[in-house]
This record gives structure tokens, C-alpha cells and sequence, in this order.
């Protein structure tokens, strides 16, 4: 059980690394599902043998959503919105993965930290799920491109899912779906938002909302 | 003491390096549908470079002359430390990974002041391109190294190759197998090969390596492909040692597992050099990034 969470864990971390490295909106996406689909599998993991069912609900429900559905609708979007399909961070790549490299750091020393309260949730799995809240930060700061923002809010998401999964024990199966379900809505709304403001602009680029002040 | 043993090493790299480069090129033939040159050709080009008389042009000085000569000796000198995965080297103490980084830093020093003694723009333009991947691509080597430190807990490269057995393996798979993408990627950056430079191509705007070495000619240009024959064979031994765990203790075995180890990695250097285009200049040092953060995440893998 542990090397394979030690496999999910490395794997999480290169799917982070690549994110923070491509250049192409497409590769993002692709990228975005297969995290969806490795960090749906830690539910099945973590809960191994005790919960079947509610673990493989969450999971399923999961893999379907973050690894299938978001990456078709992101994908649907960027084919509609003809602009630019790089990613044009505002940030160099080469410097945003030495950020990825300063963030690993920090999410472990903080999860060295935060250990000894949260003695029952596997280091690993605390460890990626802090990387990936601040990777999701900063893909959201430091790209140009709209897309790119509702990507870095999924792998926050991909975070704070894994670090719900992982800390609280008993979270009743409604309040998990509910937060799955605010995250379809949300992404929902990003992507009626994004494809009104293509229209409207002919641009999905973030510095040039600015227009949008009357 | 060198024994028997442990001479094995440097003698099949002395005498096996340029077939290396022939298999690379036979691979890239054959995927292109061509028949490619005989697997002898590297040593009768070497052969033919030291028969003939060197011309040095009237702005270089001894500097020029020393460059080849320094590369292909710090070359020699690394090939005494390295070991060829089981099969240990002639020399070894604490540290010497850090050794044959600088020997091998030292050498690309060599031929980088050889390139700017010519005073030729080209050649100034291809030793600043060198170096600013070399300053990415060294922290990737030590980077690599110490992921292979820190799990074996030697800290001498004998040592470590020793360690790396395959119930070690089975313990940090992740970590081992991100330092040998890294070393890969080494392999690749090191030797110029495609992603990142073209070894056949004198185009001046797109060349690294070979632009810095357009004025050497006779036995100095044999010399360097010599040297970089053996660059080649000392960070492949270095790749193929890690992920050829057999450490049989039967000499003959384990040296017949990394001679195929050698030939399956030259077949795979060219399929990707078939298989790819070369990245843009730009695009290098994400590349070169790239590869280094693999081994960092390796290594805070195994911290944790």
C-alpha cells in the first residue's frame, strides 16, 4: 500500500512539474486528467478494505468528473475560442519550475509541521496535497491565458480533495459529493464565462479585462 | 592494488567508446531506411584525423593546442574513477563522484578556452551556448549522483554501483527511475546529441559543440571525437549501470549484461535522435531544468 502511494505521490508531483513546464494549452489539459484520474485513485488507497462502496463512489465519481468530463469541456472550449493556444505566463517556465521546486520544499517542510497533529493521514499524501494547492495558486497568478486560471483552480481543487480524503475520517458521503458538485458548477460557470468573453473580445487574455471597466 | 578486475573497465571503454557512436549512427540509418556506415567506421575516421598534419591558424596560441590534449586526458582520468556498473574501477574514495564532475567540467573548460583563443565569433557563439547549458546541466549530474548517495548511503561511485541491486530498486522505485531519466537526459545534453544539438549538422546559427571545435583539424579533431566517444561510454555506463541492476559477482556475466546494457542504449540514443526534432534554442534549458527537477523530486522522495 505504501509503494503505491509513494508511486501517486511521484507521479502527482511530475504531473504538477509538467504543468508548471508546458507551454501548450492542450498538453495542460491532457495533464489535468491524468491528475484527475491518479489523485481519484487515492480515495480507493487510503480506505483500503474499510469503506468499500462510499470510497469507490468518491472515487468513480471523481475519475469521472476531474479526469474525463472538465478535461472534454476544457478541451470543447479551447477548439470554440479560437486564440492562442499557449499558455503566455507572465512568469518564465524555467522559473515557474524552480517555483515547483521551492513549493515541494515548502509543502514538506509544512507538512513535517502539520504532522504530528494528523498523525493518521499517510505523509505522502499530505505532502502532495499541499504541493498542489500551491501549484494551483500559482498557475492561477502567473498565466495569461483564462484557461489556464480554470486549470490551476482544478489542481487546487485536486489538492483540497486529497487533503479532505486523507485528514477528516467520517466526512458524511453528501457533504464530499456536494464539494464535487460546487467544483462542476464552478468549472461550469468558468467556461460559459471564458467562451461570453472570447466572444465578446475575440480574447481570453487575463491583463486585458482591464477593457472591461467602463 | 588494480587487479585484473578492475582494469576491465577503462580498457573496454578505451577500446569499445567509438563503436558506441557507430551503433547511434546505424540505428538513425536503418529507421531512415538507409543502410549506414560499417560499425568500424568512428575508429577509421579517428585513424585516419591522427595520420594526418594539424594546421593551426596564426591568431591561436598554446591555449588552442591545449585543449584537445587536456579534454581527452581528463577523459582518461575519469574512466579510472568511474566504475562500469558491477565491475568496479581501478580507483575509488570519498567523494570521487565530485571528481568526475569536475574532471569532466574540467575538460569542457579546456575546449571552451581552445574555442575563444581562435578569436572566431562562431566559435565564441558556440562556447557561450556550451557553458550556459553546462551550468544547467552540471547541478543535473550532481544532482543525480546524490539521489544515488543517498540511497546506497556511499558516497563513492564504486560503492554506489555496488548498491544498486535490485532489492534496491524494489525499495525507491520512484527515485531510481527519476535519476535515470535525468542521467538520460544527461547522456543526451552532454554529448550534444538531438533534442538538444545535431552532431552532423555545420550549420553555425543552430550547432553547440561542434561549432567550437570548426578549426581544430588533424590529430587535435581526432582527439576530440576520441573524447567524445568517451564522454558518450562514461555517462552511458553511468545510465546503463543504474538501470542494469545485475550484480551477479561473476565477472564475465555482469560484464556481458552492461556490453548489452551499452548496445540497447546506443539503439535507444538513436531511435530518439530519429524520433525527435531538435528543441529550440530557447526550449534547451527548460529542457535541462526539466530533467534537473526530476532528481530533485527524487531526492525529497527519498528524504521523505
Amino acid at each position: 500500500m505504501f509503494a503505491l502511494l509513494e508511486t501517486v505521490h511521484a507521479l502527482g508531483l511530475l504531473s504538477c512539474f509538467a504543468l508548471l513546464g508546458t507551454s501548450r494549452i492542450g498538453a495542460c489539459i491532457r495533464w489535468l486528467s491524468f491528475q484527475g484520474i491518479l489523485f481519484g485513485l487515492v480515495p480507493l488507497i487510503v480506505h483500503q478494505g474499510g469503506l468499500g462502496w462510499r470510497a469507490a463512489l468518491l472515487a468513480g465519481g471523481n475519475i469521472a468528473l476531474k479526469g474525463i468530463g472538465f478535461p472534454l469541456l476544457l478541451l470543447r472550449l479551447r477548439a470554440r475560442a479560437e486564440t492562442n493556444r499557449e499558455v503566455e505566463p507572465f512568469v518564465s517556465f524555467v522559473m515557474s519550475i524552480l517555483f515547483g521546486i521551492f513549493a515541494l520544499g515548502l509543502s514538506v517542510w509544512l507538512t513535517s509541521e502539520l504532522k504530528p497533529a494528523l498523525h493518521q493521514a499517510p505523509f505522502v499524501m499530505l505532502d502532495s496535497s499541499i504541493f498542489l494547492i500551491l501549484v494551483g495558486l500559482f498557475l492561477i497568478i502567473s498565466r495569461r491565458n483564462a484557461l489556464m486560471q480554470v486549470i490551476g483552480y482544478l489542481v487546487l481543487e485536486n489538492g483540497i480533495f486529497v487533503f479532505g480524503v486523507i485528514t477528516v475520517v467520517g466526512t458524511p458521503l453528501l457533504v464530499e459529493l456536494g464539494v464535487l458538485l460546487d467544483a462542476f458548477v464552478g468549472v461550469f460557470v468558468m467556461g460559459i464565462a471564458i467562451y461570453h468573453i472570447n466572444r465578446e473580445f475575440g480574447s481570453i487574455e487575463v491583463d486585458r479585462l482591464s477593457a472591461l471597466k467602463g | 592494488m588494480p587487479d585484473f578486475a578492475s582494469v576491465i573497465s577503462p580498457v573496454c571503454a578505451l577500446v569499445l567508446a567509438p563503436l558506441l557512436l557507430a551503433l547511434i549512427n546505424r540505428t538513425k540509418a536503418f529507421v531512415a531506411g538507409r543502410r549506414g556506415p560499417p560499425l568500424l567506421q568512428p575508429y577509421f575516421d579517428i585513424a585516419k584525423y591522427l595520420q594526418r598534419g594539424a594546421v593551426y591558424g596564426d591568431a591561436t596560441s598554446w591555449v588552442f593546442r591545449l585543449g584537445p590534449v587536456v579534454n581527452l586526458a581528463v577523459l582518461f582520468a575519469a574512466l579510472l574513477i568511474v566504475p562500469w556498473g558491477a565491475i568496479r574501477s581501478p580507483l575509488s574514495f570519498s567523494g570521487d563522484l565530485i571528481v568526475v564532475a569536475g574532471l569532466l567540467a574540467l575538460g569542457r573548460f579546456a575546449i571552451v578556452l581552445a574555442a575563444l583563443d581562435t578569436g572566431s565569433s562562431f566559435e565564441g557563439m558556440g562556447a557561450s551556448r556550451e557553458v550556459h547549458f553546462a551550468a544547467l546541466a552540471e547541478p543535473a549530474l550532481l544532482l543525480a549522483l546524490a539521489v544515488l548517495a543517498r540511497v546506497t548511503g556511499a558516497l563513492s561511485l564504486t560503492p554506489i554501483y555496488q548498491g544498486i541491486t535490485a532489492s534496491a530498486w524494489v525499495a525507491a522505485l520512484p527515485t531510481l527511475a527519476l535519476a535515470a531519466m535525468t542521467l538520460l537526459v544527461l547522456a543526451l545534453v552532454e554529448n550534444s546529441r538531438i533534442p538538444v544539438d545535431d552532431p552532423t549538422t555545420h550549420l553555425e546559427l543552430t550547432m553547440i559543440h561542434e561549432v567550437m571545435v570548426l578549426d581544430h583539424s588533424g590529430p587535435d579533431l581526432g582527439y576530440i571525437h576520441y573524447a567524445a566517444a568517451l564522454k558518450l561510454w562514461i555517462l552511458g555506463g553511468l545510465l546503463v549501470g543504474l538501470v542494469m541492476p545485475l550484480r551477479s559477482g561473476a565477472l564475465w556475466l555482469d560484464g556481458s549484461a552492461m556490453l548489452l546494457g551499452m548496445a540497447i542504449l546506443a539503439v535507444v540514443i538513436g531511435m530518439i535522435e530519429s524520433a525527435m526534432a531538435r528543441y529550440r534554442l530557447v526550449h534547451v534549458p527548460q529542457f535541462i531544468v526539466g530533467a534537473a527537477t526530476l532528481s530533485v523530486v527524487g531526492f525529497i522522495l527519498i528524504l521523505v
